[in-house]
């Protein structure tokens, strides 16, 4: 099960991902990075409390990578554990997204893009 | 069983017959005046009429104690019917016999006295078939819901008519002392037998009156009939003067008795049967509704059903059927003798708040009764029953009856409706609960099937070379996966392996894998690198992947001749290799992306092709993230250094028992807790 927590604060939107990520909860997931593209040209997930997440989590992110390009929406995921980190790497994502350790990173990598 | 009743019958009947055949013969030889050749004879001879008829009565008597007392079924008009036309036959022959003694009177003293007894004879013979018919169906009657006191009762009162029957043998004085009593006895135990009048609530009303009119008929003959034998002239003279008969008088006076009490309570039960008739149809309703499990009655017909019951149950003027198709709440409408307009109208005047705030079962139980009706302001109908029908704890209907009476519905009246409505409710679960099973059961089938085509699209046979064995080992955590693996020879020296995993899994991840697969399929056979196969895989994929779909993979050629693998690695989990010169197990940790990731020419920026030479001894294993992420109760993963550790302890074993291996304790490891994803294992080792 996931709990997923959302505020903005400075333009930037915080999506706090809580739990696992699996087939079933990714769906909220999707629907809280959806409002967050619709809402906000910054976006920061923070993975802290994320414990796993499946392929089909991976799948979310994945899907979001070109229309954020398009749509020039920034978005920095960090304080992924090393479990998740990996999952991560092995498909090559972190290759494709942006992560990073802490939330003051993230905040001076949003600037810097 | 037929047979002996039918033997019995005859024996009954033969006997009977024989025993009024000697009665007639004794009676002509007395009447005559000629004595018997002994003296013997003679002295007794004035008895032989009555020990006859007493052989005669008692004979008859079982005839009928077999022929209606052991029948199993009670029709109560058609017994009534059959003693009817016994009675009309023996008085049509009772009034011809006396019209012709009437027109014939003395005219020849000697041979008319001959013709007197005979018919004489002949109507006692006739009477007293009546009366056993009329006295065994009277038994049937009283016996009917019998209690063992009855049972007692009764039989106490034949064994009496049958002491009585021997008494008249001895020519007690009619109406003497004992005779009076053993009489008096015999009457008050019939009268205790004839309250006995059950049988008449089982009749509807027109059986009622037919009952009425064949029981005054029946009594109009028994009353002939005791009119015909205390004034039939010279009645004395022929020696069985029945009227003195202790167990013949009683037996009349009983049937009388009787058939006078069942006029009385059929008529007084007459207004009352109506109701007797309702509730009986309440209850053939009721087991209509209940037996709506049959698979060949559908939610309709029970919907018919109730609406038909209840409007029967309370007799109500009109009334109509709401349905709420389950989705929109939009209604559908079963009417009875009211159109949907006037329906409209008189909906436009109801306060339907008085049910809409019951949202469960449970509420409709709790609510007062008597709020389920309201009275209505219409020319035609003036009040109405509302109730809702629940099924599975969801409102999926209201039920609403008119009457053209203000306060038309009692508290029974509501409570049967409920009833009807409980009953329904659960003949509709019923009914879908039996459809959702077959219909699970159809999924279950279709899902076995996809699970057979989806095991025919991993390889029976894997494909090798002299230089190594290979086996494989995969299973779905669901009916089918998105785990893959495949093998393809190439040429003499090269073979192609794959092994793949979709994300996700189930039904979606299956098609999916079978997509790889014929890509898969379709490539391989070109003899293209790692590089080309992989851009073209992800290419095809991009076209049919949905948009959070990817498809991890690892390929790889096993070239022999240059004792050299070529492979890449796109997102799939790192390939475990075991190198026998030196010793060491490693993952392959090289770079790559997932299929269907990027879905345009970016993609092969991302791709490395790796070369790595391969010697004798060596293992390279091959699996899906459901080994490494298989958790056990303490939500702990399988991890990839346990991986490591069992590759690097059994290296010198077979592939065989490098897998043995590794599953046993995988199992071991989960314990109770079953895999939630797909995996697969491949084992590959040089020779």
């Amino acid at each position: 099960m996931v709990e997923i927590l959302s505020d903005i604060t400075d333009d930037i939107y915080k999506i706090q991902v809580i739990g696992e990520v699996d087939a079933s909860s990714s769906i909220h997931l999707d629907q809280s990075i959806n409002e967050a593209t619709k809402k906000s040209k910054m976006i920061v997930v923070d993975c802290q409390e994320l414990e796993y997440i499946s392929s089909a989590g991976l799948g979310v992110f994945m899907s979001y990578i070109n229309e954020l390009k398009e749509k020039k929406i920034k978005m920095v995921l960090f304080g992924l554990s090393e479990k998740v980190r990996h999952v991560f790497q092995i498909l090559g994502l972190d290759q494709l997204l942006n992560i990073v350790n802490s939330y003051e990173e993230a905040k001076n990598l949003m600037n810097e893009l | 069983m037929n047979l002996r009743k039918k033997y019995i019958n005859t024996t009954c009947w033969v006997l009977a017959l024989a025993a009024w055949v000697v009665m007639l013969i004794s009676g002509l030889i007395l009447i005559s005046g000629h004595p018997y050749p002994y003296k013997v004879i003679n002295e007794v001879s004035n008895f032989f009429p009555k020990v006859f008829l007493a052989v005669y009565i008692v004979s008859v008597y079982m005839f009928f104690y077999y022929s209606i007392g052991k029948s199993e079924s009670l029709n109560i008009l058609e017994l009534l019917w059959r003693i009817f036309v016994t009675g009309l036959v023996a008085t049509i022959f009772s009034l011809v016999s006396r019209g012709f003694l009437l027109s014939a009177p003395e005219a020849l003293p000697k041979s008319g006295l001959n013709q007197t007894l005979i018919i004489y004879y002949i109507n006692i013979g006739l009477i007293l078939i009546f009366l056993l018919a009329v006295f065994h169906v009277w038994k049937k009657f009283i016996l009917y819901q019998k209690s063992k006191n009855l049972v007692i009762a009764w039989r106490v009162f034949s064994y009496f008519l049958l002491a009585g029957l021997l008494m008249s043998l001895l020519d007690l004085p009619v109406f003497g002392v004992l005779f009076n009593l053993f009489f008096g006895f015999i009457i008050v135990i019939g009268l205790y037998l004839s309250v006995n009048l059950k049988w008449v609530a089982y009749l509807n009303f027109k059986q009622k009156w037919k009952s009425v009119l064949l029981n005054l008929l029946i009594t109009f003959w028994l009353i002939y009939f005791i009119y015909f034998l205390t004034r039939f002239p010279n009645g004395n003279l022929f020696f069985i003067n029945i009227t003195d008969n202790i167990t013949v008088i009683a037996v009349f006076a009983f049937v009388l008795i009787y058939a006078v009490f069942s006029i009385l309570v059929t008529l007084f039960n007459l207004p009352t049967s109506s109701v007797f008739e309702q509730k009986l149809e309440e209850v053939i309703s009721f087991q209509r509704l209940s037996r709506s499990r049959n698979t060949d009655i559908n939610e309709e017909n029970i919907y018919d059903i109730l609406l038909e019951s209840s409007v029967s149950a309370v007799i109500a003027n009109a009334a109509w059927l709401h349905l709420f198709q389950e989705k929109d709440m939009e209604k559908q409408t079963l009417h009875y003798q009211i159109s949907s307009s006037r329906r409209q109208e008189i909906e436009l005047k109801i306060d339907a708040k008085t049910i809409e705030h019951l949202h469960s079962p449970e509420e409709v139980r709790d609510y007062p009764l008597k709020k389920f009706v309201l009275n209505i302001d219409d020319d035609e109908y003036k009040s109405m029953l509302l109730f809702p029908l629940f099924v599975q704890d969801q409102l999926i209907g209201q039920i609403a009856l008119l009457k053209d009476i203000s306060d038309g519905f009692n508290r029974e009246m509501i409570e049967i409706i409920r009833t009807f409505v409980n009953q329904a409710s659960i003949s509709i679960e019923n009914q879908r609960l039996l459809l959702e099973a077959i219909e699970n059961e159809r999924y279950k089938e279709e899902l076995e099937i996809a699970k057979r085509v989806q095991g025919s699209l991993l390889p029976e046979i894997l494909h090798k070379n002299d230089d190594f064995d290979i086996i494989a080992y995969s299973r779905s955590a669901a009916e089918v996966g998105g785990d893959y693996y495949d093998t393809y020879r190439i040429d003499q020296d090269k073979v192609a392996i794959i092994i793949g995993d979709v994300s996700g899994k189930g039904t979606s991840a299956a098609f999916h894998m079978s997509q790889m697969k014929g890509i898969f399929q379709s490539l391989v056979q070109m003899d293209m690198s790692p590089q080309e196969f992989i851009m073209r895989a992800n290419h095809a994929l991009g076209n049919c992947l949905d948009r959070t779909s990817f498809i991890t993979i690892s390929y790889f050629i096993f070239n022999r001749a240059t004792k050299k693998i070529e492979f890449t690695r796109a997102g799939h989990c790192p390939t475990l290799i075991y190198q026998a010169k030196e010793g060491r197990v490693d993952f392959l940790e090289d770079s790559g992306l997932g299929l269907g990731i990027l879905r345009d020419d970016q993609f092969e920026n991302y791709i490395q092709v790796n070369t790595k030479e391969y010697s004798s001894g060596d293992i390279w294993l091959l699996y899906t993230d459901g080994i490494t992420e298989a958790k056990n109760e303490d939500n702990k993963e399988f991890g990839y250094d346990r991986l490591r550790e069992l590759v690097k302890e059994h290296c010198t074993q077979t592939p065989e028992e490098i897998e043995r291996v590794i599953l046993n304790e995988l199992t071991t490891f989960c314990g109770t807790k079953p895999p939630s994803d797909d995996l697969t294992l491949l084992v590959i080792k040089f020779k």
